[in-house]
């Protein structure tokens, strides 16, 4: 072939650009291919029977009627997946003697929480498999459930496990903490919950699974194929080269698909036992019972400061509710936080403590922000009480307190570096957006004017860890994994390009993004470039997407990819044209002789060129195909400044969120478009778990909020509209990004508490515990006007006596989280 | 087994049904129609919004005996080829991420818009609130349908 000389056009970046998505076509279309419209030949069906009971001893299972049932091929017991079905895996031994019990995927001898399987029909169709379930005979012998965190660490307990109810005690102390609190003039207490929530991805689960002649191949609407892999090889003991797992399009996720699953597992057992396909999808209100949960922590605080607001130390105690056993990543959930509690300020000692606690309930989990919405929670309510103690602006305390921006980087007192921030711009653009000043003229008139609507202003100046994660740094936190993402360039022979990467997208928008990062390094058209991911066997290697990790880990990946591809095409280049490859310039897409800028050829040539490869120079093997495993060396730190106006009606304790200001700073930006809409489902998260969700059980362990008509998820009509920007301090990676995925969620939830509470501060409020329901507002009012100053504790003794929501007195009634253990 | 006869999408379809059979059930596993998904079992949600002779319902709370001799439209068959403005609307608007409440959250936004066909984003809000989204806040719906509405969906 002869290089042509034709000089691409000028090309404007796309980094930056506001590219609508390719994903979207197929959505808007209904040309999905979600886990549960998959249908493969003599496909069969699997139906869960789960337990009735918080924790009970199963005396027998007798599934022979269910067998006799129409339609049923198979009815199994826990007994019979017993000899390989192994126990579900926990990737994250936090401390050495962490007590990690062993979790069968179907239960055998004994369940631990209302959902445990304990057995299953498999049957022709969805409707005789659940029909089927009937038949099945239990008999349990009840044991007493354990719900309450604190009095599960009492001695007189009735214990989850052999092993008792403590899991793990981390303990993370820096710098002199009994120094700092030593004549502290301002020392500060203060206990807060954060509630046990449901991630509730709009997508239930749904697994298929195929065995022929020994090899699988796994759908499942997860986040993690790469990792569910390794994982079911682990597991199951079938060779890792004979699993292939596919995430298909994926309905959402939040953490609660980053998960190796009892029905994943169980899945691939019955394929391989029947040798016939199987599917399984779950209810939603099996998956209120059965997926993960999040959150579900007390926290105690003290805080240690001088009179003129700098704070001194910080003193961390957490108490962790596990559930019944240690899944993927549960005890490592808490200790994210562990990091971020000292936030964006400076001090002079930190120390944190978490005790893991094993309950009768679902286990906790990854959700949104994992560990790190918990921690900013607290010290953003508490950075308020302390300007409440001083007499100070709440703006002004943190100001007082927070790292300027020409101390980057900086190394913070929890020991991580944060290379770049600048908290005054975000924090003035917020103000100034948000008309802070003429809020607050408008809140004292309401004050002095007793208007039974009151205003409240809340604030959020929050920054956070992501972009799971540097190996070495994961592998000294006991972690499992390393924190690499994996990414390949295909350069097909028409100049067409393929990408690869370990990224598993589930509403991301990574088909568009990683479409914009490789058309800049490679100069090739947006258009002509395709993504590939969430098939092992098209991507063989990838540690998949959470923690804000795909831009920060998986794009740099794509970079390295990219840079390997131009490294080999100048090879080809230099052959080509006949030149020394020293003396070519490339500008993407186009390599030219220098002083010759005529004289060039394009990337999508070289492709062609090698895909002939009939005059490549000697020894140079034809192919421009490259890979590339990236490691980053630090985490980044997204920052911003959050700003809620709330009107909290005294008579009523309705809230409304009248305005909602926030200004991020997440580095640079691939697509403003997708980073928008991931602040503004992240606020809708995190505002959530403010005002409206919370998964309930009630005394004997019974979810009482398992659908959709109990758990709050909140509709457009319960949600304000956001105001949104941004300011740019960049990544100390090239393309300078830090991650989006989880800020508005772990930032708006201390916003909108704050602004409620700094509402009814004149009443003597200084806390409503999480969500925030008109109820719970409405009775500390009450609580305050009955002539006490309102505690927390009193609230939730308030709460013990009432009845009519159902609410399990369970886990209240006592502000010391650590039940004196500390 | 009862006998119906539905026009699906334009075709029709002639099928001995459960009496107990829900109609997205039937949309999905008898007639193909994958495109409307199902995401709860409580009618909480919305996903599995089509439909029926012109007015919107959660496929889920009605049987497929219920719909005998009706009409009903799925994602995939509301625009006769090409985008209907609405499915053009939530594109630009940037009105989706992961995808799975969309076919519902734009049958309900067109049966909105055919009952008030230019709303107020207050109208808007409290009109889409059967139907739940986890990804977008609501924030880019509300601006697709209002987009829709501006481009004159039900004119």
């Amino acid at each position: 072939m002869t290089a042509q000389t034709e000089i691409p056009e000028a090309k404007t970046a796309e980094l930056g650009k506001a590219r609508l998505r390719k994903e979207d076509e197929r959505l808007i279309t209904g040309q999905t291919n979600w886990t549960d419209n998959i249908t493969l030949p003599g496909m069969l069906h699997i139906a869960f029977l789960r337990s009735p009971y918080a924790h009970a001893r199963i005396t027998s299972v007798d599934v022979s009627a269910a067998r006799n049932e129409p339609g049923v091929i198979a009815a199994y017991s826990g007994a019979d997946f017993a000899a390989e079905q192994g126990s579900l895996p926990c990737a994250w031994p936090v401390t050495p003697d962490i007590v990690i019990p062993a979790h069968p995927p179907m239960a055998v001898d004994e369940v631990r929480y209302v959902g445990e399987a304990v057995a299953c029909v498999v049957a022709r169709d969805r409707y005789a498999a659940a029909d089927a379930l009937a038949a099945i005979e239990v008999d349990y012998e009840q044991l007493p459930p354990v719900l309450d965190m604190r009095a599960a660490l009492e001695d007189a307990s009735p214990k989850v496990h052999e092993a008792g109810n403590k899991s793990f005690d981390f303990v993370f102390p820096q710098g002199d903490l009994d120094a700092a609190f030593r004549d502290a003039p301002v020392v500060i207490e203060r206990t807060y919950r954060q509630q046990r929530l449901i991630p509730s991805a709009m997508e239930p689960r749904a697994v298929v699974c195929s065995c022929v002649g020994g090899e699988f191949t796994l759908w499942s609407a997860t986040q993690i194929p790469h990792v569910l892999r390794v994982m079911l090889a682990l597991v199951t003991g079938v060779p890792e080269q004979n699993i292939r797992v596919i995430a298909p399009d994926v309905g959402g996720g939040f953490g609660s698909k980053l998960q190796v699953t009892a029905e994943e597992v169980l899945a691939v057992l019955i394929a391989r036992k029947l040798g016939r396909p199987v599917k399984w999808t779950e209810s939603r209100s099996e998956g209120n019972m059965t997926v993960h949960h999040g959150r579900d922590q007390w926290q105690r605080l003290r805080l240690a400061a001088d009179r003129d607001g700098r704070i001194r130390g910080l003193d961390v105690d957490l108490l962790a509710d596990m559930g019944a056993y240690l899944m993927l990543v549960t005890p490592g959930v808490p200790l994210l936080g562990a990091f971020m509690f000292p936030a964006i300020y400076k001090m002079d000692a930190y120390r944190f403590r978490c005790v893991g606690v094993f309950t009768t309930k679902m286990p906790t989990d990854a959700y949104r922000g994992a560990g790190r919405p918990e921690a900013t929670f607290a010290i953003e309510r508490m950075m308020d009480e302390l300007a409440v103690e001083l007499g100070m602006e709440p703006l002004a305390i943190r100001e007082r307190n927070w790292i300027k921006h020409e101390e980057f980087p900086f190394t913070t007192v929890a020991g991580l570096t944060y290379d770049s921030g600048n908290y005054e711009a975000a924090t003035a653009r917020a103000k100034e957006l948000f008309g802070y000043d003429a809020l607050r003229k408008e809140q004292e008139q309401r004050r002095a004017s007793n208007d039974p609507v009151q205003l409240g202003i809340g604030i959020s100046t929050f920054t956070e860890m992501c972009g799971l994660a540097p190996s070495r740094v994961l592998g000294s936190l006991a972690y499992g994994a390393g924190g690499w993402e994996h990414a390949s360039i295909r350069m097909l022979p028409t100049g067409k390009v393929e990408v690869v990467t370990g990224s598993s997208a589930h509403g991301q928008g990574h088909e568009t993004a990683w479409s914009q990062i490789v058309a800049d390094q490679l100069g090739v058209p947006f258009e002509d470039i395709r993504v590939l991911h969430g098939d092992t066997q098209i991507s063989p290697k990838g540690m998949d997407t959470y923690g804000s990790r795909s831009l920060t880990v998986g794009g740099m990946a794509l970079v390295s990819a990219c840079d390997k591809v131009v490294e080999k095409a100048k090879v080809i280049a230099a052959g080509l044209l006949e030149a020394s490859a020293d003396d070519l310039e490339w500008a993407p897409g186009r390599f030219s002789v220098r002083g010759d800028p005529d004289k060039g050829v394009t990337i999508g040539e070289i492709a062609l060129a090698t895909f002939a490869a009939h005059n490549l120079p000697d020894g140079v093997e034809p192919s421009i195909d490259a890979e590339a495993t990236y490691d980053p060396d630090n985490f980044s730190f997204p920052h911003g400044t959050h700003l809620c106006a709330t009107e909290v009606d005294t008579e009523t304790g309705f809230v409304k969120i009248r305005s909602y200001v926030c200004v991020d700073d997440i580095g640079a930006v691939v697509n403003p478009l997708i980073v928008e809409g991931q602040v503004h489902g992240g606020l809708a998260q995190g505002i959530a778990q403010a005002l409206y969700e919370e998964a309930v059980y009630d005394d004997d362990g019974n979810l009482v909020t398992s659908t959709l008509a109990d758990y709050l998820v909140p509709s457009a009509a319960d949600l304000p509209s956001y105001v949104t920007d941004r300011t740019e301090s960049r990544a100390a990676n090239s393309l300078g990004v830090k991650g989006v995925g989880e800020a508005g969620t772990i930032a708006s939830t201390p916003a909108v508490v704050n602004a409620i509470v700094d509402a009814l501060r004149p009443l003597g409020i200084n806390d409503v515990e999480m969500p925030c329901t008109p109820e719970r507002v409405w009775r500390a009012i009450q609580d305050a006007r009955g002539g006490e100053q309102a505690s927390a504790a009193e609230q939730h003794a308030a709460r013990q006596s009432d009845q009519t929501q159902g609410h399990s007195p369970q886990g209240i009634g006592t502000p010391d989280p650590t039940g004196g253990a500390a | 087994m009862a006998e119906i006869t539905v026009t699906v999408d334009g075709v029709k379809y002639s099928d001995h049904v459960e009496p107990r059979m829900l109609l997205v059930h039937y949309l999905r596993e008898v007639v193909g129609k994958t495109g409307t998904p199902i995401g709860c079992d409580t009618s909480n949600c919305g996903a599995c919004t089509v439909l029926l002779d012109g007015q919107s319902v959660k496929s889920c709370s009605v049987l497929a005996v219920q719909a005998d001799g009706a009409d009903i439209t799925t994602i995939q068959g509301l625009a006769n080829g090409g985008l209907h403005p609405l499915q053009r609307a939530f594109h630009e608007e940037h009105a989706l991420q992961c995808g799975y409440c969309t076919p519902g959250m734009i049958l309900a936004a067109s049966d909105l818009l055919r009952e008030n066909p230019h709303p107020s984003d207050e109208e808007i809000r409290d009109g889409l609130e059967g139907n739940l989204c986890r990804c977008t806040g609501y924030e880019n719906i509300v601006r697709a349908v209002r987009r829709a509405a501006q481009a004159g969906v039900s004119e």
